[in-house]
């Protein structure tokens, strides 16, 4: 590998050539968190009180200071986030590899089934028919399920609760297995609030994506955005979580770097 | 007659919002036990324990046989009204602005002859009234003077109402309405006639049963307002904050620990957020502009309500992060008296016992309704008082709280 890869690279960042898509929702406090039984323990929204602002609080300067879960706004998932990851070893945010925080990712459109069914399951078959287009998905790579959920601005429309729970897409138990044992992806990424679906606690495991996933070593990012930018392969994922000692995960900005002209 | 209170027109633009201004408020300690008395809707003089003579003005030894031995105790209303002066003139900012003024001496039916306030309802003496402590714009405990007998519309008198908080025709802003007690306060204010009621909301997605039929009340507008968000509050404070004319702080975080059947703060935290710092955040965002319009027409910024706990009195250790919050919100509200008096915002605190609520339903009854909860704030509204304890546990719990809060602590620990 020469330095001139490098130089190229950034001259195609600079020069158009690659383009950058942030797939990052912005932290506000208005952007729905997930949302257990008020009894169990929950996971901070995200919230900002001001340290000052040019006032007398500090006269030159203005700054804030913040407060959120490691689960907050779009976040990363490491694999010691659930009991089934939990011995492995490099499972937490300041030990997995950082080489693994840049990677390929296979965006699966699931946009359309999403939007008639919120509680669309990504099965194994719709897997298989997107190889059988783009290719089979390559080990080392995200996989990226698009469904358009970060598109909805709602607060209660994106978390679409009803008396029965949440309801929103996420991947079927065997469609995780096909993943973790036979693709042997990096991990999965959804727009909704979880990796599993909405009703995810219903099917056989309870949350089979945390499940296999993260007892695989794999990784997990929610809240995504812009998925609809990507192409079907040929992106590049930088996902770098904060260095949280035994961290289980952390809000990030991710970004995608995407050959112009995708 | 009284004249019954019309709806108040929109406010002039052109003209300048006069400033608050208060009856003098000093006075000395031992007068303050007529204060406290008329806080809690109570009217009270010093009686002696020696020669039983009942004394006014307050003082500190009996004015019949000199014993230092004085307890201010609850007595008989009726009197005489000897004689009535109307006041048209004052070099005290507060009565110049409100001329004339009514003023009456009574032959109280238990001893002293006390000068009072007189309601406009009262025939020229000499006649029969019926006297009753109440606080003034200050906070002030003053004393009033009724018809023996009720006539319509008593609760519109000018007098009376610079001594009371009326929810009709005003402004409410209920801070959370999804709870069980926040819905039952929005229907409580809208029965009192309250002209306009926000209604906060936090967490969109979370749809508690009865909470979207209050939108069927005309009066009712929702608005977003989560108090752990320092934004949110201050964009509600920054668009509603110069109208709202009482506000009623119904929002509540309430888990059921103490300190060792919850590991860790993540609960004790909630509970601060919203109770304790949630309400510091409220009154730093809806206090300023509140007590700006303290003096703004007939219908004035005019009260702040807490709905507290009897808790906030003393632990009660099944749950216990929950009484620390409310303690620590208690001793807050204090401050925002203290703060708020100049301006003649009144600050309510009311003490529940047990609420019938979800998070009640391991005590066993009596629990308080929340309907009944709701009926005692606005009855509390009316009356002027400032410290209400709503339902029988929060009077016992109170009544020992004032004999010892030491024995009450051993109680609630067994």
């Amino acid at each position: 590998m020469s330095s001139d890869l490098l130089a190229q690279f950034a001259a195609s960042i600079a020069g158009g050539g690659l383009t950058v898509v942030d797939l990052t929702q912005t932290l506000d406090p208005d952007f729905p968190q997930i949302s257990l039984p008020p009894e169990m323990g929950q996971c901070w929204p995200f919230r900002i009180e001001e340290v000052s602002h040019y006032d007398d609080r500090g006269p030159g300067w203005y700054w804030n200071n913040i407060s959120c879960g490691e689960h907050t706004g779009t976040h990363f998932d490491a694999p010691i986030h659930w009991i089934s990851g939990r011995n492995l070893p490099n499972n937490a945010t300041d030990t997995i590899p950082v080489e693994h925080m840049i990677a390929p990712a296979c965006v699966l459109d699931c946009s359309e089934q999403s939007r008639e069914d919120p509680d669309f399951l990504l099965t194994v078959n719709f897997i298989l028919e997107w190889e059988a287009e783009h290719g089979r998905i390559p080990a080392g790579a995200w996989v990226l399920m698009r469904t358009d959920w970060s598109k909805i601005t709602d607060p209660a429309a994106f978390q679409n609760f009803d008396e029965e729970g949440q309801h929103t897409p996420g991947p079927d138990p065997d469609a995780v297995r096909l993943l973790v044992d036979e693709r042997d992806v990096l991990g999965f990424g959804s727009e909704a609030i979880g990796t599993d679906a909405g009703q995810g606690q219903h099917l056989n495991p309870p949350y089979p994506c945390h499940y296999y996933m993260h007892g695989a070593g794999k990784y997990g990012l929610q809240c995504l955005a812009n998925l609809d930018l990507l192409p079907p392969t040929g992106s590049v994922i930088l996902a770098a979580p904060l260095k949280i000692r035994r961290g289980s995960g952390s809000p990030l900005r991710v970004l995608a770097l995407v050959p112009a002209g995708n | 007659m009284t004249e019954p209170l019309r709806r108040p027109k929109r406010k002039n633009p052109i003209l300048r919002t006069r400033l608050p201004v208060v009856p003098p408020w000093t006075r000395s300690r031992v007068a303050l036990g007529m204060t406290a008395a008329a806080a809690r809707g109570s009217f009270e003089l010093q009686r002696c324990s020696e020669c039983g003579r009942i004394q006014y003005p307050p003082r500190e030894m009996c004015s019949g046989c000199l014993s230092v031995d004085l307890s201010w105790s609850p007595v008989d209303r009726t009197g005489e009204l000897i004689s009535e002066t109307e006041l048209n003139h004052s070099h005290d900012l507060f009565f110049r602005e409100r001329l004339p003024w009514r003023l009456g001496l009574v032959k109280l039916a238990c001893g002293p002859t006390v000068v009072t306030h007189l309601h406009g309802d009262v025939p020229e003496p000499p006649c029969t009234v019926r006297v009753d402590a109440r606080l003034d714009r200050a906070g002030r405990g003053v004393l009033i003077a009724f018809p023996d007998k009720e006539a319509p519309n008593m609760a519109d008198d000018k007098q009376l109402r610079e001594m009371t908080c009326d929810p009709k025709f005003r402004k409410v802003l209920i801070t959370d309405g999804k709870s069980a007690v926040g819905q039952a306060m929005v229907r409580a204010v809208a029965d009192a006639g309250a002209s306009l009621i926000w209604v906060g909301h936090a967490e969109p997605w979370k749809q508690p049963p009865g909470f979207s039929e209050l939108e069927s009340i005309p009066e009712v507008t929702l608005v977003p307002l989560d108090l752990t968000d320092a934004r949110a509050v201050r964009e509600a404070g920054g668009s509603l904050g110069g109208r709202v004319d009482i506000l009623i702080n119904t929002a509540e975080a309430h888990r059921t620990h103490g300190v060792a059947s919850r590991y860790g703060t993540d609960v004790a935290r909630l509970e601060m957020d919203v109770n304790y710092f949630g309400l510091l955040r409220l009154a730093q965002e809806f206090g300023p502009a509140m007590q700006f319009r303290g003096a703004d027409g007939q219908n004035s910024a005019v009260a702040w309500v807490n709905i507290l706990s009897v808790f906030a009195l003393s632990n009660f250790p099944p749950h216990g992060t929950y009484s620390a919050s409310k303690a620590a919100a208690f001793s807050l509200t204090q401050c925002m008296r203290a703060e708020f008096k100049p301006n003649a915002i009144r600050v309510v605190n009311v003490f529940p016992g047990p609420v019938d609520d979800e998070w009640n339903q391991l005590i066993p009854p009596p629990k308080l309704a929340p309907e009944r909860l709701a009926a005692d704030v606005v009855a509390a509204l009316k009356d002027g008082v400032e410290d209400v304890y709503p339902g029988a546990v929060a009077r016992e719990w109170f009544s020992r709280y004032r004999e010892d809060p030491k024995v009450l602590e051993r109680e609630l620990c067994e």
